[in-house]
């Protein structure tokens, strides 16, 4: 299958994260798009790790150009994992004092 | 490798000594002691003894710039420690948790300022920002802070996001992680690469509060606890701005006329918006967060010019900055009012703290004698000697003036108006390290060459 595929899909995946981010209001939906654009992310470094082994291989057979994506979602993974953490924990912290996750009670701060 | 190792290391200690030891001047003693020592081993690594000799696959590298900047961090962490660490007992129970993730920030920045790979640059922005958002949320009973936290959190994981998708194509353009091998390409840059540096470049101005990305920074500044706002907008933003200049320089010089323009416009933009609202600001803690724009905007010269003469200046501002940041928001800590009115009648009731005060006001306002005022002049000097800029110079020239009245409307308060400006549990040994404290400004902007000579021997 063409790289443009995974682009494409990627990219589109991205896009309906920062879409998700600039529009809704609800704390837990903003931060599940944020955690689909790094999905998005992952997608297409496992698609630019696999493309960029085939064309090493082409030459040397035993190549292991293409592994250090691969390599990076995993550290992706692990990196927004502990975000997860953090984050749940600041939003329930949030709810214990506001009670709502809605972020349009976020204007205290601009007076 | 040696401060980066002993950060962590240093971390892990500070959490545990919150369970064994249950007197908090020991802790604070402990805290001191792992800076210096943090400050003495980095020291040590610029004299050629390492005592970690680890194989990181050239992913990063310790050399004279990230060794430098790492020693200006530490010291500026040491007296960020020496003046504010008793503050931060009010701010809630868990003081050890809080020196701790101080700890764990130091070690990112050691990795940000020392990255080779653009994983190692990913991880090390992550380290910093991810202690960043429980710091600012640190008063949990405070909707404020609670504000701030996940405002920050909200935004900081998008921009990581932008960061991500940036790498990712980067990637598949050049095939590597590493500075050295994205910065070779033939011919034409390929869209994905250029579409991959754009979102970079959003994303780290991003992350520097660079203007059209700047609105979370004076929401989060004005949130958090002011002890660890002070932190934030000192140590850990010239960190990233290293890591800034870093990447542009070793991955992205080759492309310098395609993002040149770009930079200068976001430079224009945060000087603008920076200054010029900070000038209607009440309280001098969001002025500060505005003050902390506009210097962003000043810092961001050096990433446009980009030439020997701006690493240095970057070098020194960050320095002449973070000092004079971390004197007043010592300060300021102390006060009951934050507004400009509470520094009403200052001087006579504390003359030796207001001429401290004063001395880092006219630093961050690039008075001459003081470091800012040299630092500020590389600033210029390196992006008159970019060319072809010329209204740039001018423009931040203009807004440096600018940039006078909202630091002096602070010394006015404090010396021509009347008022009892009270500051709390003021102990001799904070005076004479705010004392020390601007002594160190002047000297930079006396002898710039005693710091500048160790980025070269």
């Amino acid at each position: 299958m063409p790289i443009n595929y995974y682009i494409f899909l990627s990219i589109a995946l991205f896009a309906i994260g920062i879409v998700g981010v600039l529009t809704r209001r609800n704390a837990i939906i903003i931060f599940m798009c944020i955690e689909l654009m790094l999905n998005a992310v992952n997608l297409l470094l496992v698609a630019f790790s696999k493309m960029h082994h085939l064309k090493a291989a082409m030459t040397d057979i035993t190549t292991k150009a293409g592994t250090d994506g691969q390599l990076f979602v995993f550290f992706i993974m692990v990196v927004a994992a502990a975000e997860v953490s953090v984050g749940l924990a600041i939003i329930v912290m949030m709810y214990r004092n506001i009670h709502s996750v809605d972020v349009n009670f976020l204007n205290r701060l601009k007076h | 490798m040696n401060a980066l190792i002993l950060s962590a290391v240093l971390g892990v200690i500070m959490m545990f000594s919150g369970i064994v030891l249950k007197e908090k001047r020991s802790i604070r003693n402990i805290a001191v002691a792992g800076m210096i020592a943090l400050l003495i081993v980095n020291v040590l690594e610029m004299r050629g003894i390492v005592f970690f000799d680890i194989d990181a696959k050239d992913m990063i590298a310790f050399d004279r710039f990230a060794l430098l900047f790492n020693t200006v961090a530490f010291l500026s962490a040491l007296i960020y420690l020496l003046l504010s660490s008793r503050d931060m007992e009010k701010v809630g129970i868990n003081y050890a948790e809080y020196l701790a993730l101080i700890f764990f920030i130091l070690c990112g920045i050691t990795m940000t300022s020392a990255f080779r790979s653009l994983l190692i640059l990913f991880l090390g922005i992550e380290i910093i920002s991810i202690p960043l958002y429980i710091l600012t949320g640190s008063d949990k009973k405070n909707l404020k802070s609670n504000e701030a936290s996940l405002k920050y959190f909200l935004l900081g994981a998008f921009s990581t996001g932008l960061m991500l998708m940036g790498i990712a194509l980067v990637y598949g353009a050049q095939g590597s992680f590493y500075t050295n091998k994205i910065i070779l390409f033939s011919g034409t840059p390929s869209p994905l690469l250029v579409a991959g540096m754009v979102l970079l470049l959003f994303s780290m101005a991003f992350k520097v509060s660079a203007a059209p990305f700047h609105f979370w920074t004076p929401d989060v500044y004005d949130g958090a606890p002011t002890v660890f706002t002070s932190f934030m907008a000192t140590i850990v933003k010239a960190a990233v701005f290293i890591a800034f200049i870093r990447l542009f320089d070793e991955a992205f010089g080759s492309l310098q006329v395609k993002w040149q323009l770009l930079v200068a416009i976001i430079t224009a933009a945060t000087l603008f918006i920076g200054n010029i609202t900070a000038v209607f600001q009440q309280s001098v803690k969001r002025m500060l967060a505005y003050s902390s724009i506009s210097q962003a905007g000043f810092m961001m010269l050096s990433l446009f010019a980009l030439n020997a003469e701006a690493k240095e200046g970057l070098m020194l501002y960050v320095s002449a900055y973070s000092f004079a940041t971390i004197g007043i928001f010592a300060v300021l800590i102390k006060m009951k009012d934050y507004t400009f009115d509470g520094f009403n009648g200052f001087a006579k009731q504390q003359p030796l703290l207001a001429a401290t005060t004063t001395i880092f006001l006219l630093s961050l306002a690039g008075i001459p004698l003081t470091g800012g005022f040299l630092s500020k002049f590389y600033m210029l000097k390196a992006t008159l000697s970019a060319g072809n800029y010329l209204w740039l110079v001018i423009f931040a020239v203009l807004m440096a003036a600018v940039s006078v009245y909202y630091y002096f409307r602070v010394i006015q308060a404090m010396y021509f108006k009347e008022g009892d400006a009270h500051p709390v549990d003021v102990t001799p040994a904070f005076k004479w390290t705010l004392v020390a404290l601007s002594a160190l400004v002047l000297l930079l902007g006396i002898f710039p060459n005693l710091l500048l000579n160790w980025y070269y021997f």
